[in-house]
Protein backbone atom coordinates (compact mmCIF):
# COMPACT_ATOMS: atom_id res chain seq x y z
CA UNK A 1 0.00 0.00 0.00
CA UNK A 2 1.27 3.67 -0.77
CA UNK A 3 2.69 4.87 2.68
CA UNK A 4 1.60 8.85 3.04
CA UNK A 5 4.54 10.79 4.95
CA UNK A 6 4.71 13.77 6.00
CA UNK A 7 7.65 16.50 5.93
CA UNK A 8 7.41 19.66 8.15
CA UNK A 9 9.32 22.39 9.33
CA UNK A 10 8.08 25.47 11.26
CA UNK A 11 7.20 27.61 8.25
CA UNK A 12 7.18 25.11 5.54
CA UNK A 13 10.09 27.17 3.34
CA UNK A 14 13.71 26.16 3.92
CA UNK A 15 14.54 22.85 5.51
CA UNK A 16 11.21 20.69 4.73
CA UNK A 17 12.20 21.51 0.78
CA UNK A 18 15.57 19.64 1.73
CA UNK A 19 13.97 16.66 3.25
CA UNK A 20 11.54 16.08 0.93
CA UNK A 21 13.43 15.66 -1.54
CA UNK A 22 16.14 13.42 0.38
CA UNK A 23 12.92 10.93 1.04
CA UNK A 24 11.72 11.00 -2.41
CA UNK A 25 15.10 9.54 -3.78
CA UNK A 26 14.92 7.32 -1.26
CA UNK A 27 11.96 6.05 -1.43
CA UNK A 28 12.70 5.54 -5.14
CA UNK A 29 15.89 3.81 -4.45
CA UNK A 30 14.37 1.32 -2.21
CA UNK A 31 10.68 0.58 -3.81
CA UNK A 32 8.76 2.13 -1.45
CA UNK A 33 6.03 3.48 -3.18
CA UNK A 34 5.09 6.90 -1.27
CA UNK A 35 3.20 9.98 -1.32
CA UNK A 36 5.41 12.54 -0.20
CA UNK A 37 3.75 16.03 1.63
CA UNK A 38 5.58 18.62 2.56
CA UNK A 39 3.38 20.76 4.90
CA UNK A 40 3.53 23.10 7.82
CA UNK A 41 3.56 21.63 11.61
CA UNK A 42 0.28 23.63 12.09
CA UNK A 43 -1.35 21.59 8.87
CA UNK A 44 -0.36 18.13 10.65
CA UNK A 45 -3.52 17.62 11.92
CA UNK A 46 -5.16 17.48 8.81
CA UNK A 47 -3.00 14.33 7.93
CA UNK A 48 -3.67 12.97 10.91
CA UNK A 49 -5.88 10.17 9.96
CA UNK A 50 -3.93 8.98 6.85
CA UNK A 51 -0.50 9.59 7.12
CA UNK A 52 2.31 6.73 8.04
CA UNK A 53 5.05 8.95 9.13
CA UNK A 54 5.87 12.37 9.85
CA UNK A 55 10.14 13.00 9.39
CA UNK A 56 10.69 16.58 10.92
CA UNK A 57 13.16 19.66 11.38
CA UNK A 58 11.33 20.45 14.76
CA UNK A 59 10.03 20.40 18.04
CA UNK A 60 7.51 18.49 18.15
CA UNK A 61 4.82 19.13 21.12
CA UNK A 62 2.19 17.05 20.73
CA UNK A 63 1.78 13.11 19.90
CA UNK A 64 0.75 11.90 17.08
CA UNK A 65 -0.52 8.26 15.55
CA UNK A 66 2.51 7.53 13.77
CA UNK A 67 5.94 7.61 14.22
CA UNK A 68 8.18 10.56 14.11
CA UNK A 69 11.75 10.77 13.22
CA UNK A 70 14.26 13.85 13.14
CA UNK A 71 15.21 14.66 9.70
CA UNK A 72 18.40 16.72 11.10
CA UNK A 73 21.12 14.35 9.44
CA UNK A 74 19.76 15.49 5.76
CA UNK A 75 21.42 18.79 6.18
CA UNK A 76 24.25 18.39 8.49
CA UNK A 77 25.04 14.87 7.07
CA UNK A 78 25.98 13.39 10.52
CA UNK A 79 23.65 10.29 10.97
CA UNK A 80 22.39 10.12 7.76
CA UNK A 81 22.48 6.32 7.53
CA UNK A 82 20.81 5.79 10.63
CA UNK A 83 18.13 8.14 9.87
CA UNK A 84 17.35 6.56 6.47
CA UNK A 85 17.08 3.31 8.21
CA UNK A 86 14.72 4.35 10.65
CA UNK A 87 12.33 6.06 7.90
CA UNK A 88 12.85 2.70 5.44
CA UNK A 89 12.09 0.75 9.04
CA UNK A 90 9.13 2.94 9.83
CA UNK A 91 7.89 2.90 6.30
CA UNK A 92 8.57 -1.22 6.35
CA UNK A 93 5.81 -1.57 8.94
CA UNK B 1 10.35 35.00 -7.24
CA UNK B 2 13.40 37.21 -7.15
CA UNK B 3 16.80 37.22 -7.70
CA UNK B 4 19.29 35.96 -5.21
CA UNK B 5 20.31 38.99 -4.19
CA UNK B 6 24.46 38.36 -2.52
CA UNK B 7 26.85 41.37 -0.94
CA UNK B 8 29.99 41.94 0.87
CA UNK B 9 27.62 44.25 2.83
CA UNK B 10 25.49 41.47 4.20
CA UNK B 11 28.75 39.08 5.16
CA UNK B 12 29.34 40.29 9.00
CA UNK B 13 32.74 39.58 10.39
CA UNK B 14 33.71 39.64 13.73
CA UNK B 15 30.34 39.62 15.41
CA UNK B 16 29.64 40.18 18.76
CA UNK B 17 26.86 39.09 20.20
CA UNK B 18 25.47 38.56 23.83
CA UNK B 19 22.95 36.06 22.29
CA UNK B 20 21.38 34.61 19.62
CA UNK B 21 18.43 37.17 19.82
CA UNK B 22 21.41 39.69 19.85
CA UNK B 23 22.91 38.19 16.47
CA UNK B 24 19.11 37.76 14.76
CA UNK B 25 18.65 41.44 15.73
CA UNK B 26 21.94 42.38 14.13
CA UNK B 27 21.85 40.83 10.94
CA UNK B 28 17.77 41.32 10.16
CA UNK B 29 18.43 45.20 10.81
CA UNK B 30 20.95 45.01 8.80
CA UNK B 31 18.83 43.42 6.07
CA UNK B 32 16.25 45.82 7.35
CA UNK B 33 18.51 48.76 6.14
CA UNK B 34 19.41 47.40 2.89
CA UNK B 35 15.62 47.40 1.96
CA UNK B 36 16.03 43.62 1.70
CA UNK B 37 12.89 42.33 4.15
CA UNK B 38 10.46 44.70 5.83
CA UNK B 39 11.25 45.71 9.02
CA UNK B 40 8.88 42.90 10.80
CA UNK B 41 11.15 40.30 9.53
CA UNK B 42 13.27 41.23 12.51
CA UNK B 43 11.31 40.26 15.45
CA UNK B 44 9.75 37.46 13.21
CA UNK B 45 12.89 35.94 12.59
CA UNK B 46 13.54 35.99 16.13
CA UNK B 47 10.09 34.72 17.08
CA UNK B 48 10.39 32.03 15.10
CA UNK B 49 14.11 31.02 16.18
CA UNK B 50 12.53 30.47 20.04
CA UNK B 51 9.34 28.53 18.49
CA UNK B 52 11.69 26.40 15.80
CA UNK B 53 15.27 26.60 16.62
CA UNK B 54 17.39 26.42 13.61
CA UNK B 55 21.18 25.65 15.06
CA UNK B 56 22.67 22.30 13.55
CA UNK B 57 26.13 20.58 14.83
CA UNK B 58 28.62 19.83 11.97
CA UNK B 59 31.57 18.14 11.52
CA UNK B 60 33.14 21.57 11.96
CA UNK B 61 32.20 25.11 13.27
CA UNK B 62 28.11 24.86 14.18
CA UNK B 63 26.21 26.77 12.28
CA UNK B 64 22.52 28.19 12.30
CA UNK B 65 19.97 29.25 9.38
CA UNK B 66 17.33 31.12 11.17
CA UNK B 67 14.38 32.03 8.45
CA UNK B 68 11.10 33.13 8.33
CA UNK B 69 7.99 33.05 6.18
CA UNK B 70 7.85 34.51 2.97
CA UNK B 71 5.67 37.77 3.32
CA UNK B 72 8.32 39.29 5.57
CA UNK B 73 10.59 39.44 2.60
CA UNK B 74 11.23 41.97 -0.09
CA UNK B 75 14.05 40.18 -2.01
CA UNK B 76 15.34 36.73 -1.70
CA UNK B 77 19.39 36.94 0.03
CA UNK B 78 21.26 35.57 2.25
CA UNK B 79 23.22 36.94 4.93
CA UNK B 80 26.46 35.25 7.00
CA UNK B 81 27.41 35.68 10.46
CA UNK B 82 30.36 35.28 11.87
CA UNK B 83 30.84 35.08 15.07
CA UNK B 84 34.53 36.08 17.20
CA UNK B 85 32.72 34.14 20.26
CA UNK B 86 30.71 31.01 19.78
CA UNK B 87 26.79 32.09 21.08
CA UNK B 88 24.08 29.15 22.07
CA UNK B 89 21.28 28.66 19.81
CA UNK B 90 18.94 25.89 20.33
CA UNK B 91 19.52 22.80 17.99
CA UNK B 92 16.99 22.35 15.46
CA UNK B 93 14.14 19.19 16.09
CA UNK B 94 15.09 19.72 20.03
CA UNK B 95 13.41 21.27 22.73
CA UNK B 96 15.83 22.36 24.87
CA UNK B 97 19.36 21.30 23.71
CA UNK B 98 21.77 24.02 22.54
CA UNK B 99 24.84 24.49 20.11
CA UNK B 100 27.77 26.93 20.33
CA UNK B 101 27.42 28.27 16.95
CA UNK B 102 30.07 30.47 15.34
CA UNK B 103 28.23 30.48 11.76
CA UNK B 104 25.20 31.98 10.76
CA UNK B 105 23.12 32.34 7.37
CA UNK B 106 20.46 34.43 7.56
CA UNK B 107 18.04 33.23 5.04
CA UNK B 108 15.45 35.23 3.17
CA UNK B 109 13.24 33.56 1.35
CA UNK B 110 10.49 34.80 -0.97
CA UNK B 111 9.46 31.10 -2.57
CA UNK B 112 8.23 28.50 -1.28
CA UNK B 113 9.53 25.66 -3.55
CA UNK B 114 11.49 26.97 -6.56
CA UNK B 115 15.11 26.90 -4.04
CA UNK B 116 15.52 23.44 -3.47
CA UNK B 117 18.83 23.49 -5.44
CA UNK B 118 20.26 26.39 -3.84
CA UNK B 119 19.30 25.01 -0.25
CA UNK B 120 20.85 21.52 -0.90
CA UNK B 121 23.86 23.03 -2.58
CA UNK B 122 24.03 25.27 0.90
CA UNK B 123 23.52 22.37 3.14
CA UNK B 124 26.79 20.99 1.41
CA UNK B 125 28.40 23.42 2.60
CA UNK B 126 27.21 22.22 6.41
CA UNK B 127 28.37 18.99 5.41
CA UNK B 128 31.62 20.02 4.58
CA UNK B 129 34.52 20.76 7.11
CA UNK B 130 36.27 22.47 4.94
CA UNK B 131 34.72 25.02 3.27
CA UNK B 132 32.74 25.95 7.12
CA UNK B 133 36.50 26.23 8.33
CA UNK B 134 37.04 28.33 5.08
CA UNK B 135 33.81 30.64 5.96
CA UNK B 136 34.58 31.08 9.53
CA UNK B 137 38.57 32.08 9.26
CA UNK B 138 39.01 33.63 5.92
CA UNK B 139 39.15 37.41 5.96
CA UNK B 140 38.81 38.60 2.90
CA UNK B 141 34.67 39.08 2.18
CA UNK B 142 34.82 39.12 -1.53
CA UNK B 143 36.67 35.34 -1.41
CA UNK B 144 33.80 34.56 0.71
CA UNK B 145 30.93 36.22 -1.71
CA UNK B 146 32.50 34.61 -4.45
CA UNK B 147 32.90 31.16 -2.88
CA UNK B 148 28.82 31.59 -1.60
CA UNK B 149 28.05 32.46 -4.93
CA UNK B 150 30.12 29.61 -6.40
CA UNK B 151 28.80 26.86 -4.69
CA UNK B 152 25.13 27.97 -4.93
CA UNK B 153 25.76 27.91 -8.66
CA UNK B 154 24.51 31.12 -9.40
CA UNK B 155 24.94 33.45 -12.43
CA UNK B 156 27.35 35.85 -11.85
CA UNK B 157 26.19 37.96 -14.31
CA UNK B 158 23.12 38.90 -12.48
CA UNK B 159 23.94 42.67 -12.33
CA UNK B 160 23.89 42.75 -8.33
CA UNK B 161 25.48 40.50 -7.68
CA UNK B 162 28.65 41.85 -9.18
Amino acid sequence: MKKRVLVACGTGIATSTVVNDAIENMCKNHDIEAEVIQCKISEIAQYEDSADLLVTTTVTKKDYPFPVINARAFLTGIGTEETEQEILDALKQ
Amino acid sequence: MSDLHIDETLILDNMQAADADDVLRTMAANLYDHELVEESYIQAVIDREHEHPTGLPTKGPAVAIPHTSKEHVRQKTISIGVLDEPVAFGIMGEEKETVPVELVFMLAMDDEHSQLSMLQQLMSIFQDETQLSFYKNTKDKTKRKEALIDTLSLSRQGGETR
